[in-house]
């Protein structure tokens, strides 16, 4: 899976003795990738997200939003009844019937996903095969594309993975002639990607694209003169498949803080030939807000023991921003997947007392925390009011998946998120 | 397959989880693959459960499929045993790990673990969470129960009886419980056992001691209280005691199995909802059209309530589990009403859009629906969410229950002098009726925003394309928005049975004196 180069002008991941990883199987408490759907399905504005699934997937995605948003979702579920496994019906004809049913019932979907889940791998269910033949049938109007968010294959964010990845083959290709363009992978808060566009443009890089673009049908071009940088650390199928079209890849840190904000859009300006000097021109001011927006959160994080359970694979770089700008102590940076490539720097920036682990064994994980005692354990919703009934801080893991937490301007936020849990404790006084 | 946007009730395996969670030193051991682990949070955080639900799921990866998730099976099964020393355990599969055959429950025979291992077979692709919770219950109380146990007599001895339903992640479960406590410390009766809630499984061995069975929660304990009654001879109750006067029937039955007085308890001088509601004040109450739908029990119980005790109209009344579908349908009968059986929400808004109702009494599902639609809403049964689970105390059942539900209804609604000054004075600029009711602005209903024009309001109307003239249609806009629903669908139907082609000021006045009241 290592596909990632090198590119030259880039600084070459610290050569040297990997740093350990506890891997460890077990019980994992993590979603599995259909949750991605809840923010993909407002990020895609035409685009529809068809779970092809059992009840459970459906009670998943209307319990993961928390609250139910009641707009009416571009998402829903196929549930597959008796009748369907039985071989009473043929499945791919009922799945006919439901898109067709959905189609007619929502005229404005441009892009349709058939999501493919546990069950539905489990029974072999062609989902490839059904949006091939459904395709066929409503292209121009509507585009049907697949992927899989099973919890057998994906955790969590990896179901975004899929669906980009999904998107890759869809792209328009874009001539070897043609000037060096550069691509933002990874779906970001509207008001975010909007900062960095503005950002890019400031620094007088022109050709800009976004994967996911906020139309799925308006998909950036990609080739061989397609650089790209990754906003997200989740994104391995997707870098493949666009490596796989001639893209390649900027090394970076992940835009998390003033220092991995720089870092993300240094790559980027270099690779497109932006002077040193303009580019500080260009960053200080956000930079430096940034670093001023930090210092509220400082106070009450530096020298605070900090442990993340597995959930987003956003743990990584967070340890690093939360150890290098404010000075925490990262216990255990706990991620579902590690991609060595893609965060080898973020890991070399992260103290070497702490333990970084990949996969999960809930109850030797929770152990481990009882016996670190953390002042602060991030984790998921089911974990995250027991561990506070046994007198340990926590901060939900899935709010630094649902606010803007990226670049410099988000710095202050993303700090906050983890302040606010320990200021509350001490605020409390039952 | 079947479209589904927002589901009433989970799988199957969920509803095990509830009575697993609801009771103590039970684990169970669920085959399933990385991501079924979401149903903790439901429990953490709807609930604001202060544990972890005991669940060990074996999470099984699409590497182990062919391979060895027997094995991750019974590995997970040893270590949940020997971690959790569960004084029994309950085995079985998610929707997934059914597909995939390992056989829970034969794995587990064949490991000689270190305590009972009752196995669940719970179809996920025919059946749902309430089912799912009922039939677990039931194996757990027929694989526990001590069925050697014999009685001692009733003489010389208190009468006893066990509590069966209460639940975890019941609607107002635990603060039931505690008036039904109430009930039967009055009327002289022990409490032998409640479960599932709180009983572990060295408890459900001794379920045959009670001489009788309060069946509070059918769609849980129904199952398992059928068999006792075959098991042990254990007659039944199921009374359902929401409500003032199904609080008095229950009263009235327990005394007689127990062979109590009733008095002191019919007695009850917290009992507050006969006065509120005869009170002048709830005058306007009078004939208020509500629209009923949750799980059949506590719709039953509603529409009994609306009708009975509040002096509401029940304009609509369904539930979305068919296994209770007869009790809804005979309700529906008395109400004149056709039920609405479906687990469908989007028929179900479209059944609400159509009666045009005043209140809505529903689950969080219809909470959203009459937020849509603007109408005041309350809320009266599973699935709720998590400010369905009040830090007060806040039951549904006995006097005090009808107590809350009186507050609960009423408040969500226009009071009535109030609701006289926004007839009279609509023109009035800061009084308008679209800020909803004054003393609560939380639980008014908004009106839909501009964006979105209010589906209440068509030109042309679906019934028979009778035409209302402009000065019908801005006389209708007089009209407060709580009633004007109910005055549109009326005129309608009026001028329908006229066969007025249009409707004028004069069709709509003809039709008011037609439904006068």
């Amino acid at each position: 899976m290592n596909v990632a180069t090198t590119l030259p002008g880039c600084t070459k991941p610290a050569a040297g003795p990997q740093r350990p990883v506890l891997r460890e199987r077990g019980q994992r408490e993590v979603f599995c990738g259909l949750t991605g759907i809840v923010w993909l399905h407002r990020k895609m504005q035409d685009a529809f997200f068809l779970v092809v699934g059992s009840r459970t997937c459906a009670h998943l995605l209307q319990s993961a939003a928390g609250v139910m948003i009641f707009a009416e979702p571009r998402f829903a579920t196929a549930i597959m009844e008796e009748r369907d496994l039985a071989g009473m019906v043929d499945c791919q004809d009922e799945l006919d019937r439901v898109v067709e049913r959905l189609l007619a019932r929502r005229p404005d979907i441009k892009t349709l996903f058939l999501v493919g889940s546990c069950p539905s791998e489990v029974i072999k269910l062609d989902l490839g095969k059904a949006a091939e033949r459904l395709g066929a049938r409503h292209m121009p109007d509507v585009r049907i594309l697949n992927y899989s968010g099973s919890g057998i294959e994906t955790t969590f964010t990896q179901g975004e993975d899929a669906c980009l990845a999904a998107l890759v083959p869809e792209m328009p290709p874009s001539p070897a002639d043609t000037p060096q363009e550069l691509l933002i992978v990874g779906a970001l808060p509207d008001i975010v990607e909007d900062q960095f566009l503005r950002l890019f443009d400031q620094l007088g890089i022109e050709h800009v694209g976004v994967l996911p673009a906020r139309n799925a049908r308006d998909l950036p071009a990609v080739g061989p003169n397609t650089r790209y940088l990754l906003a997200q650390p989740f994104l391995s199928e997707t870098a493949m498949a666009l490596e796989g079209r001639g893209a390649r890849r900027l090394d970076a840190l992940f835009p998390f803080g003033a220092e991995g904000t720089t870092s993300w859009l240094w790559a980027a300006a270099s690779a497109s030939g932006v002077d040193e000097a303009h580019f500080n021109a260009v960053v200080a001011a956000g930079r430096e807000r940034a670093k001023r927006a930090i210092a509220h959160a400082r106070g009450t994080l530096a020298g605070k023991r900090i442990s993340f359970l597995p959930d987003s694979q956003l743990e990584v770089p967070l340890a690093r921003f939360l150890a290098t700008e404010l000075d925490m102590e990262p216990v255990e940076v706990g991620t579902p997947y590690l991609h060595r490539a893609h965060c080898a720097r973020e890991l070399d920036l992260i103290p070497p007392s702490a333990r970084i682990s990949e996969g999960q064994h809930v109850d030797k994980q929770l152990d481990r925390v009882r016996a670190d005692r953390p002042d602060l354990t991030v984790c998921g919703l089911g974990l995250a009011n027991p561990l506070e009934a046994e007198g340990l801080s926590t901060k939900w893991a899935i709010e630094l998946v649902f606010s803007p937490i990226h670049g410099f301007d988000q710095a202050g936020d993303l700090a906050e998120l983890f302040a606010r849990p320990l200021r509350r404790r001490d605020v409390l006084e039952v | 397959m079947k479209l589904s946007v927002w589901t009433y009730e989970g799988p199957p395996h969920v509803g095990a989880m509830r009575v697993a969670t609801a009771m103590e030193k039970l684990h169970y051991v669920l085959h399933a693959p990385q991501g079924d682990t979401y149903a903790d949070l439901l429990f953490t955080m709807i609930e604001r459960r202060n544990k972890r639900p005991p669940v060990t799921y074996t999470t099984f990866e699409a590497r182990d499929l062919g391979k060895d998730t027997a094995q991750l099976f019974q590995d997970a099964a040893r270590e949940a045993a020997e971690r959790f020393k569960p004084q029994a355990m309950i085995v079985g599969a998610s929707c997934t790990a059914e597909l995939i055959q390992d056989d829970p429950g034969g794995l587990s025979e064949a490991m000689d673990l270190p305590c009972p291992a009752i196995p669940l077979e719970l179809p996920s692709y025919q059946r749902k969470e309430n089912w799912g919770a009922a039939e677990t219950f039931y194996q757990i109380v027929r694989h526990l129960a001590d069925k050697d146990f014999v009685r001692t007599p009733r003489e010389g001895r208190a009468p006893r009886a066990n509590i069966l339903g209460p639940c975890a992640l019941g609607f107002r479960h635990r603060d039931d419980l505690v008036e039904i406590r109430k009930i039967l410390d009055t009327l002289g009766v022990e409490v032998n056992l409640v479960a599932p809630l709180d009983a572990t499984p060295s408890d459900i061995a001794r379920i045959g001691a009670a001489d009788f069975n309060i069946v509070l929660y059918p769609e849980i304990a129904d199952e398992a209280a059928r068999w006792l009654e075959r098991q042990f001879k254990q007659p039944a109750i199921r009374t359902i005691p929401i409500g003032v006067g199904a609080t008095r029937s229950f009263i009235a039955d327990v005394a007689e199995l127990a062979g109590a007085d009733p008095t002191p308890a019919l007695g009850d001088t917290h009992s507050r909802l006969p006065w509120w509601s005869r009170s002048v004040d709830s005058t306007y109450l009078t004939g208020k059209r509500v629209f009923i739908f949750g799980d059949a029990t506590h719709a039953v119980a509603a529409a009994r309530i609306a009708s009975e005790e509040l002096g509401f109209e029940v304009c609509g009344l369904g539930c979305y589990n068919r296994e209770f579908a007869r009790e809804v349908r005979a309700a529906a009968k008395l109400y004149n009403v056709e039920p609405l059986i479906t687990d469908d929400h989007l028929e179900v808004e479209e059944a609400i859009a159509a009666a045009a109702p005043e209140l809505v009494l529903g689950t969080q599902m219809e909470r959203h629906i009459a937020k849509r639609l603007g109408l005041a809403c309350a809320v009266i049964s599973s699935p709720v969410h998590v400010q369905d689970f009040p830090a007060r105390h806040s039951p549904q059942m006995g006097f005090e229950g009808a107590n809350v539900i009186f507050d609960t209804w009423v408040h969500p609604l226009v009071m009535g002098l109030e609701e006289h000054l926004l007839t009279m004075f609509r023109e009035d600029f800061e009084f308008s009726d679209a800020n909803g009711p004054s003393h609560h602005a939380a639980h008014a209903p908004r009106k839909p925003s501009e964006a979105q024009p209010a589906p209440e309001e068509p030109l042309v109307t679906a019934h028979d394309g009778a035409m209302w003239t402009d000065e019908a249609q801005r006389e209708l806009k007089k009209i407060p928005f709580f009633v004007r629903g109910k005055a549109r669908r009326n005129t309608e139907v009026f001028a329908a049975e006229q066969g007025r082609a249009q409707i004028d000021l004069d069709t709509l006045y003809d039709a008011k004196a037609h439904y006068a009241r």
